[in-house]
């Protein structure tokens, strides 16, 4: 039976979803502050059908190492160009294999964000906005599970997989509430407490809850309201997920799947998050550590670029076979870049004046690079772009209008920034 | 041309002795890229070192004449010459070693080493060394591979398997009968030249950090070298890092005695200089000279083995990244980030 103040609205969803949060760890704190209702002020998105994932390289990865090569340059270092399965498109030599499947991606070559520092860096581009002392703005993946989960999902909309630590919430959805922000899955491990306790058998666990259920229901016919309904729907939710929990065992791949994606810690996050991609979870984040170079950047960057390019590249030719491409956004990306110039103990530092992310799948323009840097990438040369750009970009390509505006709790509130706008010529 | 090994360098029993503490500036030059790596030639009259713009570089010493080697399409971290002294030997970031008349007045590389195409290894060559009869070459890279060739066609001889991380240096043992190699772990493995079996393995481990933080590896053996009577072998690096990726740790020259394997020494310096060893030279008078760079500048760190701490710190005036011993026992040369090519003299300055 559909009751009519409780089901489908937002405080509900909202409060199960505050409940489901605790269960997978996220910390009730969070919801202070948060208006209680966040709609999109725009038409609804097919549910379910779209997703995004963000691969995080912390720290600022190279883009003279990855996407933005100038070798024989006084900046260039050891390393040589290579080229792509795009005519004329170089990257790297540390990237092999992401090499053959650039003509599935693009890259922007000319972000200047004005940002050096780690923590605002990643704000920027996590959010598309500068920080600010007076408003937080949601991070992407926030603003995805918003657009593009669905309300029943059981599972949540905005996962980051990150390395180490034990699992936890992250809390990055600003105004849209704790329902949107991220659940970790530390070491790749599934959400905190979705196991049965130790000593309690499914049997047992079954009778708890038919006889939590009869005594909901003895309650209900007395004293229902919205509340006691969100509470026995959270439970129901909750159970969801601990049915669901082997979605974040990777090891239930195919093992000819493990093997593609290698043995590393982070071949092993790239295939759990395909694996939470198919199985419905709208944003996922993983993030490889760590690419903050100050000192033998050269050798830091064969060794963590190493890890990175065979599983990435085996996502990306994964994700096209499976028909998963078009319909899943890929952005590989960092706070900042690094600087051009050699530092004296053979590091770069933080550059956010000129540098690269690649991006691909939905809604991206295949083999596109867009802007260029100038000979020997000091500065921007042609068509420079910024975070509220990216985002923008982000946003339309999962075929939302970036202008649109959500509103929170009768606030409107726009979607990215209003003065920027998507790199067009970057989409598809 | 002629490969045979020069007789045995013995100085006169009336030949200077080196004093660290005399150690002052004999020579410099400049040139346009930072410096990387750095060698005498054997005969002296030369000093070979290599840039970041891909060059290796021949200075005269005498005449101050410089003239470049181009053939490498990366950064060239390895040198190496032939006993005789007629052959430098260049392993570059590009996988590739090269081959090169010494003193060519228009040098062009005479062969280059070739595993498969046109790679000596898959990756950087990291180190060259040449057997002391000369008659064959050993190179080591990012493949995690040793390498064995023959110095007289090229031809490869030997692969030496058995690192796990990128080995970064190789030696051969005095007598040319066993060969070191040390990697990223500070593993340090030592191979019958006649069989090409791994005999032993020593523990380098403290110069070797994996950093959880930063989830990435940092050390490596650096430098390496014997003592002239073979009874001691040093290897250097940084040790207990903090921060990987500051760099953050201090230099460390562990020496191990030869004949059982077991570390003799971890050579320290009383300041606790953040930096790392590049590389480590055993005088014949018995110290052992560390190259030293890092956030406290360059040094020259002076150290006898039976003492931790060094016995004198010469401070350079920039960051270097190589370093060579001369073959008089008196003369030290470094590679620096400023471009220049520094001479140091261990004895009292001319009058």
């Amino acid at each position: 039976m559909k009751c009519q103040y409780a089901c489908g609205t937002a405080e509900h969803v909202l409060e199960r979803r505050k409940f489901l949060g605790t269960i997978a760890g996220m910390a009730g704190a969070a919801t202070l502050g948060a208006p209680r209702m966040v709609q999109a002020a725009m038409p609804e998105l097919v549910a379910g059908d779209k997703h995004i994932i963000m691969i995080w390289l912390a720290g600022g990865v190279s883009q003279l190492e990855t996407w933005d090569p100038k070798p024989k340059t006084n900046t260039g270092g050891p390393f040589r160009a290579i080229p792509t399965s795009v005519p004329g498109m170089h990257i790297c030599e540390l990237l092999p294999h992401t090499a053959k499947q650039m003509h599935h991606l693009a890259i922007v070559r000319s972000i200047n964000t004005k940002e050096n520092d780690h923590g605002k860096g990643a704000y920027c581009m996590t959010t598309g906005r500068k920080q600010e002392p007076v408003a937080q703005y949601p991070h992407l993946g926030a603003v995805g599970a918003k657009l593009l989960a669905p309300e029943d999902s059981p599972l949540p909309g905005h996962i980051h997989v990150s390395a180490g630590g034990s699992g936890g919430s992250g809390n990055d959805a600003a105004y849209l509430g704790p329902r949107y922000s991220s659940i970790v899955l530390g070491d790749g491990n599934p959400p905190r407490n979705t196991a049965l306790p130790e000593g309690i058998t499914p049997e047992a666990d079954n009778r708890r809850h038919a006889f939590r259920a009869s005594v909901n229901d003895h309650f209900a016919k007395r004293r229902r309201w919205a509340e006691s309904d969100a509470f026995v729907s959270s439970f129901d939710q909750a159970r969801q997920l601990m049915e669901r929990r082997d979605v974040f065992d990777v090891s239930k791949e195919a093992v000819k799947d493990q093997e593609r994606y290698g043995n590393s810690e982070f071949g092993k996050q790239l295939l759990l998050a395909r694996r939470l991609v198919e199985k419905g979870v709208s944003c996922v984040q993983v993030t490889h550590s760590n690419y903050d170079t100050h000192y033998e950047n050269f050798d830091f960057h064969i060794e963590q670029l190493g890890e990175f390019d065979q599983p990435f590249a085996t996502l990306v030719a994964d994700l096209v076979e499976r028909g998963l491409w078009e319909k899943t956004l890929v952005v590989v990306m960092s706070e900042f870049g690094r600087t051009p110039s050699i530092n004296q103990f053979h590091g770069r530092d933080h550059w956010g004046t000129a540098w690269s992310v690649a991006l691909g799948g939905c809604g991206i323009q295949r083999g596109a690079i867009i802007g260029k840097t100038n000979d020997n990438g000091t500065e921007v040369a042609d068509r420079e772009v910024d975070h509220g750009h990216l985002f923008h970009t982000y946003l339309s390509a999962i075929g939302v209008d970036s202008s649109g505006e959500f509103d929170a709790g009768g606030r409107k509130l726009p979607m990215a920034d209003p003065a920027a706008a998507p790199i067009t010529e970057l989409l598809a | 041309m002629n490969d045979a090994p020069a007789p045995a360098a013995v100085p006169p029993a009336d030949a200077p002795q080196a004093d660290p503490k005399l150690t002052h500036a004999a020579g410099e030059w400049k040139y346009t890229s930072p410096l990387l790596s750095c060698r005498f030639d054997p005969s002296g009259q030369f000093v070979f070192c290599s840039a970041q713009d891909n060059s290796v570089q021949r200075w005269n010493i005498a005449s101050g004449q410089a003239t470049a080697l181009n053939a490498h399409d990366s950064w060239v971290r390895a040198l190496a010459f032939n006993p005789a002294g007629n052959h430098l030997y260049t392993g570059g970031y590009d996988g590739r070693v090269f081959v090169w008349e010494t003193a060519a007045e228009q040098p062009t590389p005479l062969r280059s080493l070739n595993a498969h195409d046109d790679v000596a290894h898959d990756g950087w060559v990291r180190a060259i060394a040449v057997s002391p009869d000369g008659k064959t070459v050993a190179t080591c890279g990012n493949d995690n591979l040793v390498r064995l060739w023959n110095a007289e066609d090229g031809s490869l001889l030997n692969v030496l398997s058995g690192h796990t991380k990128h080995v970064y240096n190789v030696m051969f043992h005095p007598d040319g009968t066993r060969l070191i190699s040390g990697d990223l772990k500070g593993e340090v493995r030592e191979w019958d030249l006649a069989t090409s079996e791994q005999v032993r393995t020593l523990d380098g481990g403290s110069l070797w950090k994996y950093d959880e933080g930063f989830r990435a590896d940092i050390g490596g053996v650096r430098g390496i070298d014997f003592s002239p009577d073979a009874a001691l072998l040093a290897c250097g690096g940084i040790s207990e890092v903090s921060n990987a990726f500051a760099g953050i740790g201090n230099p460390l020259v562990v020496v191990f005695d030869y004949a059982t394997g077991e570390k003799k020494q971890s050579l320290v310096t009383s300041k606790k200089l953040r930096g790392t060893i590049w590389n480590v030279h055993c005088h014949r008078q018995g110290f052992v000279i560390g190259c030293d760079s890092g956030h406290e500048g360059g040094h020259l760190l002076f150290w006898n083995t039976n003492e931790p701490n060094e016995f004198f710190d010469f401070k350079l005036p920039n960051l270097c990244y190589d370093s060579d011993l001369h073959s008089d026992g008196l003369r030290v040369v470094t590679a620096h980030q400023d471009n220049v090519l520094r001479i140091w003299r261990m004895t009292a300055p001319a009058a």
